[in-house]
């Protein structure tokens, strides 16, 4: 399979020959340079993903085959998972790149290159199977990322959340250098399998504990799980709208895609043992980031800040579906990320399009703009449905993810969790809801006397003024995504074909097998498909959703005088939780490492 | 969150996460025993099959030429995000002026200083040059010795000809340039898979050990990294300088 | 004393991460991070090193001798590279936050929050 490495080296000799070509200035050789590279990538990434299917494709560069099961070069072992997700990943830039195309000014070609070079990061990181090689990607998505997000140097905010951006997740990659070191002190190996294989069934102790929880740390900075997600309401809420689109799709999953190989490959000889005491922290990690996320997510005015909690907030439960550790849940996340990623891309386009139109992106502000005419009130229409997919309305959407969620935290013990699913995807989709009733509905009430958050309002000057209709490269990429991500639950034999997948990516020993050894002996499952209460929690998040949009808008009228003193504790309590989000890059960083020692003395505990 | 509980809570994570780091350093087999395997069977026949001496950056440019293509894409990355971090917006100008430049420049730059620092422009150049193509032979390769170059020109720098320099590395053609040696080095990967059917394979003939020309593609790809850091830093350092000398509201 | 060099790593790694959040100054913050990351390369070279060995370079050395890990010296190569492009990034950023904001204090940057 030759084409695996041209995944990688065609985005990055495309986005050099754009940096060469700079001086010509011309818009259109970016864009078809962009776009034609990352169409190639979708293609090839397509071919992958069939020829994945039984067996995974295992190319190693530079000709290094293993030397007596000694690894001696990086090899690409590209399963189904890992190649599902690169084309993911190739179509929302893709899409990205189309969006962009009339949207804002770029500086020469200097745009298209970065997110050509992004592109080939995050494909390459999909599809490595060595531990220091994804390490490398993630960097190299990282950097590209941190300059993507300060690209409106104009303003005061982009600068801030890049700073803090860069800053939390740098140190995230110093946990990972760390753990990658003590990890080879005791294997002697960066090949995924080969780690696995020299782990299998030893007896874990602190340096297991301590590797495992620092590299885990570093992508689940990445990922944005309390604590550490302070920076990714920061950056979005600053980055160009179809950066956000990209961010929220594929980078944030791609930390949480990290940590389950990492963990099935490398961890799941020495730590299944105590799989048992690991489920409850990585679920309650997962939880919390899910309430607090929802929670953010309703006090916005900030259209891209309230986007990007609701990020967060599906983001812990992606992590709730891994950490119950079981194959069922690595594919509810799967099903789950591929519905978020279509609908999250597809909402940041339509704040985009309002941010083209009017300059402004706050929903207070931009109550009533909506309707102004035909291409708009389509918007509007986008923006319910994006809503809809993500509460995860039943076969819409997120539904097959959320379904196959629930069914495996019943099975694990963990059917309480399910309240958590419906009440996050409620509450984040309720806040679109009632943004949209805002925006396109005109409802809702005045804004407040002072304002609930004093955030500066910035200058819009993504797109310089105003316009006045909406180009169709704007219009189609959007409403392509929603209608994307509508059907995906109607996808036939989408859930026995993830469920498989799911299967073989959670079976290390025949991984490794294949790996260093040319064949694994995966095991078949039976799929388990959707139930008949999948139904029910789909609709009573969808429910929620409504009431919450609703009580909204029009339940200021309303009085509950007997909850005063509740609602005073409560709102005492929001407050406390809007000020630590501070956008203070100190405050982050003495997270992150409460985060590492909490995290290291957990699992230290866990290994005894 | 006041400084006080900052402080607090760095403090209570960094304790347990030291003690926690300390306790895995005690389960590492101890410092000066290195038990393998990976570096052993490298150092046992990385010699014969690459012939290059240097193991190094034979680990760094053959074994994982991959993550060396990652690694100079990331400053690639860097490069084109400091350009556009630091470009010209609207309100700012750049005064080209000798004058201009000058009145900022580096201290009170002595007439000594100046004639030292261009004598060694020369110098330094062949030493980067001899560094980069060396790489295979000895400790060094694309990355040292291309840093060893970037740092040239800065010599003239110092000697309070800033103008100067940038007429001497124009930027376009330093840009150029730059991103010439990130896709060579990619173009030698891709040369790998039409001429040896493996991305990144060495496909030239090989040589005899110790010799300048050996190693098949080692000392092509130093060159072509070489290139690339040299360029970037040229860049970086342009774009900085520029900040602090040349561009005012 | 087979532990000095790694609790070294530790040590630099605490005050590094330290300095980051109590700086009061974005450069003195990037400054150190560098630090920071300085703690991970000793970490990699320090679980590579043999006793009695020597460099992994073989001009001059009789195929066989002991020589100390190569790889986790390109590794650590990778690690500073990275190190001074993220660097030049940040700093490159406090140049522009010390235009937009007329401060490099992070205590002064106030416009994200809530």
């Amino acid at each position: 399979m030759s084409i695996a490495p041209l995944v990688v080296a065609v985005p990055l000799v495309a986005a050099a020959a754009l940096a060469a070509s700079d001086f010509l200035h011309r818009r259109w050789i970016a864009d078809s340079v962009g776009i034609a590279a990352s169409l190639a990538v979708v293609v090839l990434c397509a071919i992958l993903l069939g020829h994945a299917g039984r067996q995974p494709v295992v190319y190693w560069l530079g000709g290094w085959e293993p030397h007596h099961g000694v690894a001696l070069g990086v090899s690409l072992s590209v399963d189904t998972l890992g190649a599902g997700m690169a084309t993911l990943v190739a179509l929302m830039v893709t899409a990205t790149l189309v969006f962009s195309a009339r949207y804002f000014e770029a500086v020469g070609h200097l745009f298209h290159a970065l997110v050509l070079v992004f592109m080939a990061a995050m494909v390459g990181f999909c599809l490595s199977g060595d531990l220091f090689n994804m390490l490398v990607f993630f960097e190299l998505m990282s950097i590209a990322a941190y300059a993507l997000v300060a690209y409106k140097i104009e303003e005061r905010g982009p600068l801030q959340g890049a700073i803090n951006f860069a800053v939390s997740n740098s140190v995230g990659a110093i946990a990972i250098f760390a753990g990658i070191a003590l990890l080879y002190g005791r294997t002697g190996a960066l090949n995924l399998a080969q780690i696995g294989e020299e782990l299998n069934g030893q007896p874990p102790d602190a340096l297991i504990a301590v590797a495992f929880a620092l590299i885990v740390l570093g992508f689940l900075i990445k990922a944005a799980v309390f604590p550490v997600h302070f920076w990714l309401a920061d950056a979005y809420a600053v980055a160009p709208t179809p950066v956000c689109a990209l961010f929220s799709g594929v980078m944030v999953e791609l930390g949480l895609y990290a940590v389950a190989r990492i963990y099935w490959t490398a961890f799941d000889g020495i730590l299944s043992p105590d799989a048992a005491a690991l489920r409850p922290l990585l679920v309650w990690i997962g939880v919390v980031t899910a309430l607090v996320g929802a929670t953010m997510c309703l006090r916005q005015r900030h259209l891209k800040r309230m986007l990007a909690f609701s990020t967060i907030s599906h983001g812990g439960l992606f992590l709730i579906c891994l950490g119950l550790l079981e194959h069922s849940g690595v594919a509810a996340a799967a099903a789950y990320i591929l519905g978020h990623s279509f609908a999250k891309a597809a909402l940041f386009m339509c704040v985009g399009v309002l941010l083209h139109r009017f300059a402004e992106v706050d929903e207070l502000r931009l109550r009533g703009c909506g309707a102004a005419d035909a291409g708009l009130k389509l918007v509007g229409l986008l923006f319910v449905a994006g809503a809809v997919a993500l509460a995860g309305a039943p076969m819409l959407g997120v539904f097959l993810g959320k379904s196959l969620g629930e069914g495996a935290a019943e099975e694990s013990g963990y059917a309480w969790a399910i309240a958590v699913f419906v009440l996050a995807s409620g509450m984040t989709a309720g806040a679109v809801l009632r943004a949209a009733g805002t925006i396109f509905g005109g409802w809702g009430e005045d804004e407040p006397p002072e304002s609930e958050q004093p955030q500066e309002h910035d200058e819009e000057t993504e797109t310089r003024e105003p316009h006045d209709r909406t180009p169709l490269t704007m219009l189609i990429p959007t409403v392509a995504l929603t209608l994307t991500a509508l059907a995906v639950g109607f996808l036939p034999g989408l859930d026995h074909a993830v469920e498989e997948a799911a299967a073989r990516f959670t079976d290390a020993h025949a991984y490794a097998g294949a790996v260093l050894h040319g064949h694994g002996a995966f095991e078949s499952i039976e799929p388990k498909g959707l139930k008949a209460v999948d139904f029910l929690w789909s609709s009573l998040s969808l429910a929620l959703a409504m009431t919450i949009a609703a009580l909204s808008l029009f339940g200021g009228k309303l009085e509950v005088s007997a909850l005063g003193p509740l609602r005073r504790r409560a709102e005492a309590g929001l407050e406390l939780l809007g000020t630590l989000h501070s956008g203070h890059v100190g405050d982050y960083v003495a997270w992150i490492t409460a985060a590492g020692g909490g995290l290291a003395v957990a699992l230290g505990l866990i290994v005894r | 969150m006041s400084r006080s509980v900052r402080v607090g809570l760095f403090c209570g994570g960094a304790l347990a996460l030291a003690t926690m780091l300390v306790l895995a350093c005690v389960d590492l087999p101890g410092f000066g025993h290195y038990p393998g395997p990976y570096g052993d069977v490298i150092a046992r026949t990385g010699v014969a099959a690459r012939h290059a001496t240097d193991l190094v950056t034979a680990v760094n440019f053959d074994y994982r030429a991959f993550d060396t293509l990652g690694e100079e894409f990331i400053l690639f990355a860097a490069v084109l995000g400091v350009a556009i971090v630091l470009r010209d917006v609207r309100g700012e100008s750049e005064r080209a002026r000798q004058e201009a430049a000058e009145e900022h420049a580096f201290g009170d730059a002595s007439a000594a200083l100046g004639a030292v620092g261009l004598c060694l422009v020369g110098p330094l150049v062949v030493l980067g040059i001899y560094i980069v193509t060396h790489g295979h032979l000895t400790p060094g390769g694309g990355f040292q010795g291309g840093l060893a170059l970037a740092a040239a020109p800065l010599l003239a720098f110092l000697g309070g000809e800033y103008v100067a320099m940038k007429v001497v590395a124009p930027h376009a053609l330093v840009e150029a340039g730059e991103a010439a040696g990130a896709a060579g080095f990619a173009l030698i990967g891709l040369g790998g898979l039409v001429f040896a059917g493996v991305f990144f394979e060495n496909f030239i003939g090989l040589g005899t050990p110790g010799k300048l020309l050996s190693a098949g593609t080692i000392p092509l790809s130093n060159v072509a990294v070489g290139i690339e850091v040299a360029g970037a830093f040229l860049l970086l350092w342009t774009e900085f300088s520029d900040q602090a000398l040349l561009v005012r509201k | 004393m087979t532990l000095l060099p790694y609790l070294v790593a530790v040590w630099v790694l605490c005050w590094g991460l330290y300095g980051i959040v109590t700086s009061r100054h974005l450069v003195h913050l990037v400054v150190c991070l560098g630090v920071a990351q300085a703690a991970t390369y000793l970490l990699l070279v320090g679980v590579g090193y043999r006793n009695g060995a020597a460099a992994p370079i073989f001009a001059g050395l009789a195929p066989g001798t002991p020589v100390v890990d190569p790889v986790v010296q390109a590794l650590a190569l990778v690690d500073i590279v990275v190190e001074a492009t993220v660097s030049a990034l940040l700093l490159a950023l406090a140049v522009q936050a010390q235009k937009r904001f007329g401060t490099v204090d992070p205590d002064e940057l106030h416009s994200l929050r809530g």
